[in-house]
């Protein structure tokens, strides 16, 4: 197969303009003669689904949660890049496009960076004017905060409920809109198959989860903005629901899996306490600034106020001493997992180090680090019941972000045609590793500013009107309903939980923050037999209708199964080392990720290849015309 | 610790319900209370029996989706979402009583599941600014005095939970319904449409079936973001305000 990224030629600052240029327009008396079915309600969904309905398209959303305002991204927290250079520091859209690209490791493509920077601006103004109530300055100016990977203070803020702000603004949008007829909102759906009529998305299978009920809708386009697959690791910062369903149907359909094994590990979370454990809980990545990481030299379960300085190891300032506790994130987090896995980590489990406060204290006074992150330690006293003013906190890193998604080419679209894919759904911006405060900005770039002109320029060339009678809708909804009786009709004794954590132990044991071709072709062997006993002994209660949330689980968990050889697959075909992506095999001597351009600098498109198989590898080749890969430095 | 869990449970919304008496041991202190009913419901599931239908999603307190009353408070004996709530607060022997939200306007779908669709519908009523995507002018044209942006984002930090009624004995919707209007009403671009906003979002809470406020304030007891009742009296203010403007 051959990818066309599309990407439109000339100079950058200019491929946009030029693009939208050459995109054709549908008359406004004849939008609304076309229905688009958007999947997700984040900030991609949402933001799409409202704009696309101001422009006159009817439109149909669709959100597992039982509102759209509940998506996931509302639990972002940090903040939203804009190259505003409101600050005069130096920021511009040149800047922020550079530094997102270095921040990906030189794995993402040029053209859909240096947009992303461009609208980056456009987005601050709209949140605004929907009364997004950002953090101010005394002047009744937009406040900025500075974040990791830039050295421009370009991050918008809400406090730390940026994303929470952002979703409402986006959502209340969608509202407007709901309440004049143009969008209808199906929350406590979940979107079980694409339908491809003659090889182009004409519609969805949803599952009503209310009544139990298969739905068919049909729509001229469909937008997956369907988030991450995080819970792939079973533990995460994700949402207990956040699931690689939609993608990976879409996924068995034909369209594209990109980069997969691009998944980001926060450094500093929460740890597990015990088998029980549901979620991982973030927190912020500032608090490396005054906290100092160390381990006990030796183990044995001791108080760390017994544990004298001479016993201690301050691992991140031993092997950084330039960087010490403020070590890029991939670099900190391998370092945690090495001490650990010495057996020198600390707390129940022993998968955890010290983040200790105790010399920024004696410096600086108790009062002052409680102003500067009163919030954070008392969320953490919260969850652990621990004092972090009198005991050293403990963190281990987690699951975050996951780059990778569907493939998708300059205009958002897959290479199925009329399937557009959204946020961080697809794959396309952040290369091998996402910089702070990217995610939002993505999501409501995608929705507010590229998909309304890119599904436009789409429905141009489409007639409007599918019904929902076609053949290919009864072959997907049968399909649907078959794989859903048949978890029924297991009768097993466990519950998709305990699969969840087994698989998720797995993926982060040998495909999370370090892996290596051992690891993960050991992976791929026992893959199958996990997914045996799933479906022999998996209990799902059979229901004649109404809710069963065990059902809903159960489904997601077996797309989990089956997405993480897809993902092992790319991890162990990627013989380098960058950005998130850390082979072992492929490192410097100092403990540095080896990249290979020579041979890597390529998207890795996988694409199904029947049940049991192995996945088919297409590659987009990456070009760097403007900027030159170089090798990132923490020396 | 070991604990007696008397859990509603309720097949659908035609379904009577009943409390259904689990005991479960080995809960750790350090558990969240979802957790605790998540090994409950690997139990039952083992067992072959049906598990606990409850709403949860982030189980970090932002999305709202949690809500069980526990032991007759909403949200469990500490301030924070259900999912925030930790077993280190119960102690071993004791007997927890976990319900629903009980109010007309939220019908119990299944076991702890309510439908809190009318807080959608309330938002649709008038929760936004009318402005399309595109055209709007530099955000820094708009300057918000720094008080008025910080009282905003107090009221725009409800996570729509709706504890807020549950608590409420007249199962009133006041304070989700005022934190929604001041949010939009405490700001500049919130203006123009700011008295038709008020009216239209009220008349579809009343509409909605909630409760009025007898400012007992059990509201902002137990509201997990801890909004203030202050709100309600900003939006009762309005509301009259708006309401002695002639219409067209």
């Amino acid at each position: 197969m051959q990818l066309d990224a599309r990407a439109p030629s000339g100079p950058l600052s200019e491929k946009w303009d030029r693009c939208k240029m050459d995109m054709r327009l549908v008359n406004p008396a004849n939008k609304r003669k076309y229905h688009v079915l958007v999947v997700g309600t984040g900030l991609a969904g949402a933001s799409c689904a409202a704009s696309l309905a101001e422009l006159g398209y009817n439109v149909s959303t669709f959100c597992y949660q039982d509102s759209p305002r509940r998506a996931h991204s509302i639990a972002a927290q940090g903040g939203i890049n804009a190259a505003k250079n409101y600050r005069n520091d130096g920021d511009s859209v040149e800047r922020l496009f550079t530094d997102t690209i270095k921040g990906g490791d030189y794995r993402s493509r040029e053209a859909n960076v240096y947009r992303l920077a461009q609208v980056s601006r456009n987005i601050i103004d709209q949140c605004v004017a929907q009364g997004v109530p950002f953090a101010r300055e005394y002047g009744g100016q937009l406040d900025n905060r500075s974040f990791g990977g830039a050295q421009v203070s370009r991050t918008f803020y809400c406090r730390g409920q940026t994303g929470q702000q952002l979703l409402l603004g986006a959502y209340a949008s969608l509202n407007r809109q709901i309440a004049q007829g143009r969008v209808k909102s199906h929350p406590r759906h979940e979107m079980l198959d694409v339908v491809l009529v003659n090889g182009v998305a004409k519609g969805i299978i949803v599952r009503d989860m209310v009544t139990g009920q298969i739905e068919r809708h049909s729509g001229d386009a469909v937008v997956l903005a369907s988030g991450g697959y995080g819970p792939v690791f079973y533990l995460s910062t994700n949402a207990k629901g956040c699931n690689v369903t939609a993608t990976f149907r879409a996924y068995k359909r034909g369209a594209l899996f990109a980069n997969p094994c691009f998944t980001q590990i926060h450094p500093t979370c929460i740890p597990v306490t015990g088998d029980y454990q549901s979620k991982l809980t973030l927190m912020s990545e500032s608090l490396r600034n005054d906290g100092r990481i160390w381990v006990p030299k030796s183990n044995g379960a001791r108080k760390p106020d017994t544990i004298a300085e001479s016993e201690r190891d301050y691992f991140l300032e031993r092997k950084y001493p330039s960087y010490g506790n403020l070590a890029p994130r991939d670099i900190s987090s391998r370092a945690a997992k090495e001490v650990c896995d010495n057996g020198l980590g600390v707390g129940e489990g022993g998968r955890g180090v010290y983040l200790d406060f105790a010399d920024a204290i004696k410096r600086l006074g108790e009062d002052a680090i409680r102003e500067r992150y009163g919030n954070l330690f008392d969320m953490y006293a919260h969850i652990t019941g621990e004092n972090p003013y009198r005991v050293p906190m403990r963190i281990y890193p987690a699951v975050h972000y996951c780059m990778g998604g569907l493939w998708v080419d300059y205009r958002l679209m897959s290479n199925l045609p009329g399937l557009f894919v959204l946020g961080e759904a697809n794959f396309s911006d952040h290369g091998a590793n996402r910089l702070g405060a990217s995610a939002l900005m993505q999501g409501l770039a995608d929705g507010y500013f590229v998909a309304p002109y890119t599904i436009t320029d789409y429905l141009a060339g489409v007639k409007p009107g599918v019904g929902t009678e076609g053949g290919e809708f009864a072959e997907a909804e049968a399909r649907v309903g078959s794989h859903m009786k048949r978890l029924q009709d297991t009768k097993g004794k466990v519950s998709a939980q305990v699969f969840h954590r087994e698989l998720g132990k797995m993926v982060w044991d040998h495909c999370g923050m370090a892996r290596n071709r051992a690891g993960l072709e050991g992976m791929l062997r026992a893959i199958p037999t996990l997914r045996e006993r799933f479906w022999r002994e998996v209990s799902v209660p059979a229901t004649a209708g109404g809710m069963n949330q065990a059902l809903e689980y159960a489904g997601r968990v077996a797309d989990f199964i089956d997405f993480a050889e897809v993902l092992a697959t790319d991890a162990l075909t990627r013989e380098e080392s960058c950005g998130a992506h850390f082979r072992e095999e492929y490192q410097t001597e100092d403990g540095e990720a080896k990249r290979n351009d020579a041979d890597y600098s390529f998207v890795s498109a996988w694409g199904y290849n029947g049940e049991n198989q192995a996945p088919v590898l297409t590659r987009e080749a990456l070009q760097y015309e403007f900027v030159k890969p170089s090798v990132r430095s923490y020396k | 610790m070991k604990l007696h869990l008397k859990v509603w449970r309720q097949s659908g919304p035609q379904d009577k319900g009943r409390f259904e008496l689990h005991t479960i041991d080995g809960v750790s202190s350090d558990m969240s209370f979802l957790e605790m009913l998540d090994v409950l419901n690997d139990r039952l599931l083992a067992q072959g029996k049906s598990p606990i239908a409850f709403d949860h999603d982030c189980r970090e307190g932002i999305c709202g989706s949690c809500s069980m009353m526990i032991n007759g408070r909403a949200h469990g004996p500490t301030r924070g979402t259900t999912c925030q709530t930790y077993m280190r607060n119960f102690h071993d022997g004791q007997t927890v009583v976990i319900e629903p939200w009980r109010a007309r306007a939220f019908p119990v779908m299944c076991d702890l599941v309510v439908d809190r669709s009318a807080f959608d519908r309330i938002q649709q009523a008038g929760g936004y600014v009318s402005v399309n995507t595109g055209g709007a002018q530099d955000g820094n044209c708009l300057p918000v005095p720094k008080d008025d942006a910080e009282r905003a984002m107090d009221a725009a930090q409800c996570i729509g939970c709706g504890a807020c009624v549950a608590a409420c004995k007249n199962a009133s919707a006041m304070l989700f319904v005022a934190a929604k209007v001041s949010h939009l009403g405490l700001l500049p671009q919130g203006q123009p449409e700011r008295a038709g906003r008020v009216l239209a979002m009220v008349a579809k809470m009343d509409e909605e079936g909630f409760g009025n406020c007898t400012n007992q304030y059990e509201c902002e007891a137990v509201c997990p973001k801890s909004i203030p009742a202050d709100f309600i009296a900003r939006m009762n203010r309005d509301h009259l305000g708006s309401s002695l403007i002639p219409s067209e």
